[in-house]
């Protein structure tokens, strides 16, 4: 038997067993250092382009601390996490690590859970002033200027991937100021990608992660997806996301 | 009114009791006021609103009185649109009210912004899928019918508009209510929410609470300017009430029944109705046993019905029941985790799968009140320089017209 065979053959075993053959980034699909291959930087005088589309895949499998060293890495690529005044249901956060235990089975995961980048984000639809927005290239924020705090993105965002800030804040980072006011979610660090860099999560957790254009069939993640598919959560609400999972 | 025509004169009581009333109203608004200072300043930390309860109290207030106004402009429009005779002379003031109840209810709405000072953006920058955008285009157009309803009521040279605003007054009115109820009916995400039922539910509470609120205000107005009042057109009014508020409970029970049994709502339906959370008891005991049952045998039991003092006291019930079920609604509907995995546990450091509580704080009360002080501060003033009300509803002949 080829090995493909082997890996058919164990997969049908699996089913059969009623266990799902948990698929995982197989080396061949891991880069361990040059990864911004996969990010190419746009030009300052051109437009996002929607030719593009980015995405990300996370094999909740690899991070071994179920994803706590990504969040690290936005909480210090962005500076949030520590408003001093903000009680802790206050407190924003772009992304945070969720433990997932079932009912029946007690089967559980953890997996790191930020916005999800939705192609049809309900986020935008209702925003009264075009604030929340979504990019050419499918990267959903929020514009800084336009946003007049009234929070309806939040109460429509299924993954309670927005935050309100609730004080006045000091000391922002440059490339990534952040407003009392006005409501913030995970960019994908919009300000790298430009730049040919790849998110500070996906650089935390390379092992587990794959960044890259989900519209070009011949990049690592679009070649990855095809071989081993990727879950969305609540794909029953048909918003067709860009950050996709691997065994959860 | 038979055949003499009906005279409107402004309020004339003047010294301690007007002023007092007057200055009553614009502590309340003072309070708002600086309550919006103070969280403009610091910022929203100081609520007890976070990240995972976005809208609270001051959201309560600013929709219960947008749908308050929505309701009160009933009594105008039944005259009008049905050509009901004896509501006609209360039109002026069912129009004042529908006025000052809007602009309370939106300075909450605006103030509570976290960033109000770019209200012109959201005026200038609309972004037509969304429904709260729809909604501002909605307020600002019944702001505008409703004050060239009033002006076609007061100035005999305007006479002629006073059918066709009435009419767009009405229609308007409802898909306002419309539109206020949609804000939670289009979010696919919320179980408590994501219903087409939001829509009609809120025309009737509308209905029910802007009837009860006029009926108090009118009372209180004319007692208070030693005017007749017509008991018996008070009194009709009270199987209208009646009417509403068993039309509000037999929506919410569709509501709450078919919920009930789409699976993914149910879990939310059991949080909601069976006594698991304080919410529920709210929602029993405070809006369908105090805010409808109760009011409901004030206006028809045999042995209170004929009295002037239930159908004020089941007004006033109707109020705080119909204040209670926004609440409920508001924020019991966030303080429900989203589902992110169905059938399954989720924990986080950000508060999935757990039931938030929410706490005002006296800022946020003292916001909601600012917005209720505008509308007394308005209704003050109003009757004090135009021809709002009726001198006299002495000659006002009920049977002259049906319901
Ligand atoms: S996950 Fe939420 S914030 Fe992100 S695009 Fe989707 S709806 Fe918008
Ligand atoms: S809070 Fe800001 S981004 Fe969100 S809906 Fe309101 S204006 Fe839009």
């Amino acid at each position: 038997m080829t090995s493909n065979q082997v890996n058919e053959y164990r997969r049908r075993f699996m089913a059969g067993l009623g266990l799902a053959a948990g698929a995982t980034l197989a080396p061949n699909f891991i880069l361990r250092s040059a990864q911004a291959a996969d990010v190419v930087a746009r030009p300052d005088n051109e437009p996002a382009s929607s030719a593009k589309r980015w995405g990300m895949l996370i094999d909740a499998n690899r991070l071994t601390d179920g994803g706590a060293s990504m969040v690290e890495a936005c909480k210090r690529e962005h500076g949030w996490g520590n408003d001093p005044q903000a009680s802790a249901e206050q407190q924003p956060q772009w992304m945070r690590v969720v433990k997932v235990t079932d009912k029946h089975t007690k089967h559980s995961f953890t997996l790191p859970v930020m916005c999800q980048h939705c192609e049809n984000p309900p986020c935008v639809d209702v925003c009264p002033t075009g604030a929340s927005m979504k990019r050419a290239d499918g990267i959903v924020y929020v514009n800084k200027h336009t946003c007049i705090g009234c929070r309806y993105c939040m109460m429509a965002c299924p993954y309670k991937a927005r935050s309100f800030v609730h004080e006045p804040l000091k000391d922002q980072k440059p490339h990534s100021p952040r407003g009392m006011g006005t409501v913030e979610s995970c960019n994908l660090c919009v300000h790298r990608i430009d730049k040919g860099q790849l998110p500070a999560c996906v650089e935390a957790a390379p092992h587990a992660v794959i960044f890259g254009d989900l519209n070009d069939p011949e990049s690592r993640i679009s070649q990855a997806l095809k071989a081993l598919g990727g879950t969305q959560i609540r794909a029953d609400l048909g918003l067709n996301t860009g950050v996709r999972y691997l065994n959860i | 009114m038979s055949n003499k025509a009906m005279v409107y004169s402004e309020v004339r009581q003047a010294g301690w009791g007007y002023y007092g009333l007057l200055a009553a109203s614009a502590v309340l608004v003072g309070l708002g006021l600086i309550a919006f200072f103070y969280l403009e300043h610091t910022g929203h930390h100081a609520t007890g609103m976070n990240n995972q309860i976005v809208w609270g109290l001051p959201h309560v207030f600013a929709i219960f009185l947008i749908v308050a106004a929505s309701g009160a402009l009933n009594i105008g429009s039944i005259g009008t649109v049905f050509n009901n005779k004896p509501y006609k002379p209360l039109g002026r003031l069912s129009g004042l009210l529908a006025i000052a109840c809007l602009i309370g209810g939106l300075m909450v709405l605006v103030l509570d912004l976290g960033h109000p000072d770019r209200l012109i953006i959201a005026m200038t920058h609309y972004n037509f899928k969304s429904i709260f955008a729809w909604n501002i285009i909605l307020y600002n157009g019944f702001l505008a019918l409703a004050v060239l309803y009033v002006w076609s009521m007061m100035d005999y040279k305007m006479q002629r508009f006073y059918k066709p605003a009435g009419f767009a007054a009405f229609f308007w009115r409802l898909v306002l209510t419309t539109g206020t109820g949609s804000i939670f009916g289009f979010l696919v995400a919320r179980e408590a929410y994501d219903s087409a039922i939001f829509g009609p539910l809120f025309i009737l509470v509308s209905f029910s609470l802007g009837l009860a609120l006029f009926i108090l205000i009118t009372f209180g107005l004319f007692t208070w300017t030693h005017r007749a009042l017509n008991d018996d057109l008070l009194m009709r009014k009270r199987y209208l009430l009646a009417l509403f508020i068993g039309a509000v409970l037999f929506f919410e029970a569709i509501f709450h029944v078919t919920a009930l049994y789409a699976a993914e709502h149910s879990h939310f339906e059991r949080f909601m109705l069976s006594g698991q959370s304080g919410y529920s008891l709210w929602f029993w005991i405070g809006h369908v046993l105090i805010g409808s049952i109760v009011p409901l045998f004030l206006l028809l039991l045999p042995m209170c019905r004929g009295q002037v003092r239930s159908l004020l006291m089941a007004s006033a019930l109707v109020l705080i029941g119909s204040f209670i079920q926004l609440y409920v609604i508001i924020i019991g509907g966030q303080a429900y985790p989203l589902t992110l995995f169905p059938n399954a546990e989720v924990e986080s450091t950000f508060f999935d799968g757990v039931i938030n509580s929410y706490v005002p704080s006296l800022w946020e009360l003292m916001l909601g009140i600012g917005g209720v002080g505008v509308t007394l501060v308005m209704i003050v003033i109003g009757v004090k320089v135009l021809r709002f009300l009726p001198v006299s509803l002495a000659q006002a002949n009920p049977d002259e017209d049906t319901d």
